[in-house]
């Protein structure tokens, strides 16, 4: 028999919440796609914490349904609880985050993959890249059939030579038992490419009829629900919602942790990845905050056809009899049945500073990388990269200009533009604090930065973006009209702002002017003005935030334009640095390894100090002169 | 293309104390017109380019001094931007406080180099000089900056970074409490923050009164005296003065602080710093004293070199000379009241500068001082005007600090919600570590991981 091979546009490796987005955004720009997966029933899988979302994860779920994504509709559809975070805070910092029923979230999602045209499911293991003259031809499974591609996006997670540990308890898989992915690993080598151990971890499941939740405070959802995606309408995913509990660790346990330590493969040196700080081992934050006598611990369900609860604060690579006694000696939990232990995951992973912000890898042309294997954690950081990798492989595979996501226009942008300048040295995790230009970067607003850009690419329907234009249209209509419109300091209106303790007007005011009092918004003035037209709540909402903020804002729209000028002066890809006269030699030696495709990127490199970056400059002048 | 406008002093001191404080960029003629007032009361740029008026340099109804401005329109400038040259006369001081007005009304201190850079990018240099503004960027840039953190005296440097750690402290709270809202609150926090932000001010502006007072730095050619301990350093220093400042024994490793006067030669200033003496030595004071000589060194416009010619040279002036020889240097051979020992060949093959002296008996010291002004006058001495540049750097970006916290303050009596303060906490923070050479990178997140226990 004559070997079988399959000739496809696209090979997907991986489908967990990056693979799932970068196939699907292939499909549906129209390429025949095929994506890899070591289990089918593994799709979407959610193996850590059972939620969606969260500070600044929602931004990214939001911006990735903006975009034309999946994961925004898909926890819609599957969530048990919701809330919006910081909701006492500025608009900038509201953020969505949903407890997501696991196993529908992950049916749900596979389901849609089913359906997608041009896209098929392979069950198997990915063991070889083939690259030819640094150009990615397709890549060959276990089995040894041979799939032939124009590109090839890795989403591989962390099954790269997984290891999982528990006390002295080892065994070689990935997350949750699934087989690891023991092969691909070499085949990156054999290409160049470099790769780097990260840990991370994971804590128990209990059996909810072993909890005593009369011990812990019980945690609700948001009266009313706001949904991830733009698509969905509200009215439809008002439903009952299920419980969530906080309790905390105490002097006790953190005794039978410390007593411990030396059982713990991190604390005895068996661990050599580097695990994320944002989200330690109970171990570590024991350790590390000894001055704190307790710690929170959040129960949330696994979902709503399974006893499992999740245990939120206390991730663990400790032997399993020390987790017993650890979490038996937190309130409620004293007889506790442990039916999936907690471990730390150790797992092979590139550094990002290898790929352009297009998530192609410059060394192979068509190859592309998203998620955790990029360095980064989290389910939404990974479907972000995802969602990005599958429209560049796609745009490649056309022979289109790529696109890149700019730290002005999305926290998708902060993240690859963190992943690919900056040193990683931990699973990287997003924080809207890494978002210089955050005001503008709102949940709110996701559809109006990012939304054209999806329609551009064939991943949003005319519909949905006329929808968008005509909304925009509205909105800038109505700032102009609050603007113009002049109240008198009449009784009525005296009258309005003493009932919202706000200060009497002696002359007349425009409406914005008040809407900008902090006691004060746009819909609340709908009381004293009386030719209002009847506008949609997501347009109120932009209105009264564009108005409220608006010196703010202004300000970082400044800083964006500075920011932007830099951005815009590219590097030619041919550069050689060590021929710049007068850099520095640190200077030299970190932009010969990232290569920044920018001067903007370029100043962002730590140890390329602001006299490089003029040096740069003048050089690049000589050097297009010359070229002339 | 839109260009921020800039500002320099961009002639050194000079003798008769005329100097020039250049502007340029789009809104050079904008600058000018606010702070300089002609006898006809005429706007300079209503009038011809590249001519000269002459009046006054006021702030407010106060005349700071008598100038000639030289203004010139784009494209027929050095930048190719409008640029404006003010030629003062009333010496350095009010130099400084010329460009310290052009600075308060629209124009920001120039980067290292900057006028060069603009030249070169807007096309007024040609290609084959490419290479030397690429030189001349990083020359001045690395002289800036090692002049940016000498010119701080250590207690200046440390308040700075008092001041930005409570930032930062306060900062990497508030983002705790947005990242991880179920677990820090923010209640009542707007009223602790303005406490703290109200200190900052007041501990900012008593930083700005410090540089107002010029206590700050001292202006002139950094002259710094060294040699072996006993070689006569400090009564070299008291010739020069004509005081006893520094303390004269004849125990070796007496000057352990590092002595600094200042001094006026014929209208030149010098800035004369005496050293530790440098040698190998076990003493813990002394060694700090010896490693501070080695910074002042790497710093100085001109170096003195002390050699006691009655005793051989040994390893300890090899190291010295391994230090000195490649910057501007004069030996002064000591004691020439006694026998001369030293190897004066090998100095002389090394120095191109070489005098005989004795510190004690006042013999030398008059046409060591006539070379010095004869350096000056040559250009091969040069006062660095980047020293005044950093000064009024520094002081740009105190105000800048200021104006930030202020904002912080702002948004907290307006009642806004706490995410907006860490946007101008930071601003404040990234203007204070410029002053110290420190970029922000990832300070907060280190902090904020650091400081408080984050994440499920």
């Amino acid at each position: 028999m004559s070997p079988v091979t399959e000739t496809v546009d696209v090979c997907v490796v991986g489908a967990g919440h990056a693979g799932c987005e970068a196939a699907l955004a292939c499909a549906r720009m129209g390429l025949n796609t095929v994506v890899f997966t070591i289990s089918v029933d593994s799709i979407a899988l959610m193996p850590c914490n059972p939620n969606i979302g969260g500070s600044s994860k929602g931004h990214l779920v939001r911006e990735i349904d903006a975009l034309g994504g999946e994961m925004g509709i898909n926890i819609d559809k599957t969530f048990i609880q919701s809330k919006m975070l910081n909701k006492s805070k500025g608009p900038a910092v509201h953020s969505l985050r949903a407890q997501a029923d696991k196993a529908d979230y992950s049916r749900s999602m596979r389901k849609v993959l089913e359906n997608q045209d041009n896209l098929t499911i392979k069950q198997a293991e990915v063991t070889k890249l083939l690259i030819e003259e640094g150009v990615v031809k397709g890549l060959v499974i276990h089995s040894g059939i041979t799939y032939y591609s124009k590109a090839v996006v890795l989403c591989t997670g962390t099954y790269l030579k997984a290891r999982c540990l528990c006390g002295e308890a080892i065994t070689y898989t990935g997350p949750n038992g699934l087989l690891a992915a023991n092969y691909l690993s070499q085949s990156l080598l054999d290409a160049g490419i470099e790769l780097q151990r990260f840990k991370t971890g994971t804590p128990a499941r209990l059996d909810k009829r072993s909890i005593d939740f009369s011990k812990m405070e019980p945690q609700y959802g948001d009266e009313r629900v706001v949904p991830f995606s733009f698509t969905t309408n509200p009215d439809d995913i008002q439903k009952e919602q299920d419980l969530c509990w906080l309790t905390y660790t105490n002097e006790e346990t953190h005794k039978i942790i410390k007593s411990n330590l030396d059982r713990s493969p991190i604390y005895a040196g068996i661990i050599e990845g580097t695990g994320p700080r944002y989200c330690p081992s109970i171990e570590d934050k024991v350790v590390k905050f000894s001055d704190k006598n307790r710690h929170q611990v959040f129960i949330e369900p696994e979902g709503r056809h399974t006893n499992e609860m999740y245990v939120g604060g206390m991730s663990s690579s400790l032997p399993e009899d020390v987790q017993y006694a650890m979490y038996h000696s937190v309130p409620g939990l004293e007889n506790a049945k442990i039916v999936r232990n907690a471990y730390a995951i150790e797992y092979d992973c590139i550094n990002p500073g290898q790929l352009y912000p297009t998530l192609q890898f410059k060394k192979v042309k068509g190859l592309f990388s998203g998620g955790q294997f990029n360095g980064s954690s989290g389910y939404e950081e990974a479907a972000a990269q995802g969602i990005l990798a599958g429209i560049n492989a796609a745009l490649f595979c056309k022979g289109e200009e790529q696109i890149v996501l700019d730290r002005s226009n999305s926290y998708i942008g902060v993240l690859v533009d963190d992943l690919v300048t900056k040193d990683n040295k931990e699973p990287y995790r997003m924080m809207t604090s890494r978002s210089e230009y955050r005001l503008l970067l709102r949940q709110d607003n996701a559809d109006i930065r990012l939304t054209p850009i999806g329609y551009k690419v064939g991943l949003i329907s005319k519909e949905r973006y006329e929808d968008l234009l005509m909304k925009q249209e509205a909105i800038e209509k109505e700032i102009s009209r609050v603007c113009e419109v002049n109240v008198g300091a009449s009784k009525t209106v005296n009258a309005f702002l003493e009932k919202y303790n706000s200060t009497p007007l002696r002359s007349g005011s425009s409406l914005a002017e008040l809407i900008k009092r902090p006691e004060l918004t746009y819909d609340l003035l709908a009381e004293i003005d009386t030719n209002r037209p009847n506008l949609r709540e997501d347009i109120r909402e932009q209105v009264n935030i564009n108005i409220k903020y608006e010196g703010y804002i202004k300000r970082q729209i400044k800083q964006v334009e500075q920011y932007k000028k830099l951005e815009n002066k590219i590097i030619p890809e041919s550069i050689d640095y060590s021929a710049v006269p007068s850099l520095r030699i640190e200077a030299v030696m970190k932009l010969q390894q990232i290569r920044p495709v920018s001067i903007g990127q370029a100043s962002r490199i730590s140890g390329v100090s602001p006299a490089d970056i003029s040096v740069l400059l003048v050089y690049l002048e000589h050097y297009s002169r010359e070229k002339v | 293309m839109t260009n921020s406008t800039i500002a320099a002093i961009s002639t050194g001191l000079s003798p008769s104390g005329i100097g020039i404080v250049r502007v340029t960029g789009d809104d050079a003629f904008g600058v000018i017109e606010k702070i300089f007032k002609t006898k006809s009361g005429k706007n300079v740029s209503d009038g011809e380019s590249h001519k000269a008026y002459y009046g006054h340099i006021v702030d407010g109804d106060k005349i700071v001094d008598e100038v000639l401005v030289l203004v010139m329109r784009a494209p027929h400038t050095y930048t190719k931007e409008d640029t404006v040259e003010i030629n003062c006369h009333g010496g350095l001081t009010v130099m400084k406080k010329v460009l310290e007005l052009v600075l308060r009304n629209g124009a920001r201190p120039a980067e290292p180099g900057e006028f060069t850079k603009r030249a070169f990018l807007n096309g007024r240099i040609d290609l084959s000089r490419a290479e030397a503004v690429m030189d001349l960027i990083n020359s001045k840039n690395d002289y800036a900056l090692s002049n940016s953190i000498s010119q701080l005296e250590g207690n200046l440097y440390n308040e700075i970074c008092e001041i930005r750690e409570v930032i930062i402290n306060n900062t990497a709270f508030i983002e705790s409490a947005i990242d991880d809202p179920e677990h820090y609150s923010l209640d009542n926090y707007g009223d602790k923050l303005l406490i703290d932000v109200d200190n900052l001010i007041l501990r900012v502006d008593k930083l700005l009164t410090t540089f107002d007072n010029g206590r700050l730095i001292t202006e002139g050619i950094k002259t710094v005296i060294v040699g072996k301990p006993n070689v006569g350093k400090s009564t070299l220093l008291n010739n020069i003065l004509g005081t006893d400042k520094a303390i004269v024994t004849d125990v070796p490793g007496t000057t352990r602080d590092i002595i600094e006067e200042n001094v006026n030669l014929d209208g030149i200033s010098l800035n004369i710093i005496d050293t530790a003496g440098i040698r190998d030595t076990s003493d813990i004071v002394e060694k700090i004293g010896v490693e501070k000589s080695r910074e002042n060194i790497e710093s100085a416009d001109l170096v003195l070199y002390v050699v006691d010619s009655s005793r051989p040279l040994d390893s300890d002036d090899e190291s010295i000379i391994n230090l000195v020889k490649d910057k501007k240097c004069i030996v002064l051979l000591n004691k020439s009241d006694l026998p001369s020992v030293a190897e004066i060949n090998h100095i002389k093959d090394i120095f191109e500068n070489v005098l005989y002296i004795s510190a004690k008996e006042n013999i030398g010291i008059d046409s060591f001082k006539d070379l010095i002004v004869k350096m000056f006058f040559e250009g091969s001495l040069q006062y660095n005007d980047e020293i005044c540049i950093t000064n009024a750097r520094h002081k740009a970006l105190l105000d800048e600090c200021i104006d930030s916290l202020r904002l912080v303050k702002a948004s907290v009596l307006d009642g806004m919600p706490e995410d907006f303060y860490t946007v101008d906490l930071m601003n404040a923070y990234s203007s204070l570590g410029s002053i110290i050479g420190e970029s922000v990178e990832d300070d907060l997140v280190n902090t904020i991981f650091s400081r408080f226990c984050m994440g499920k």
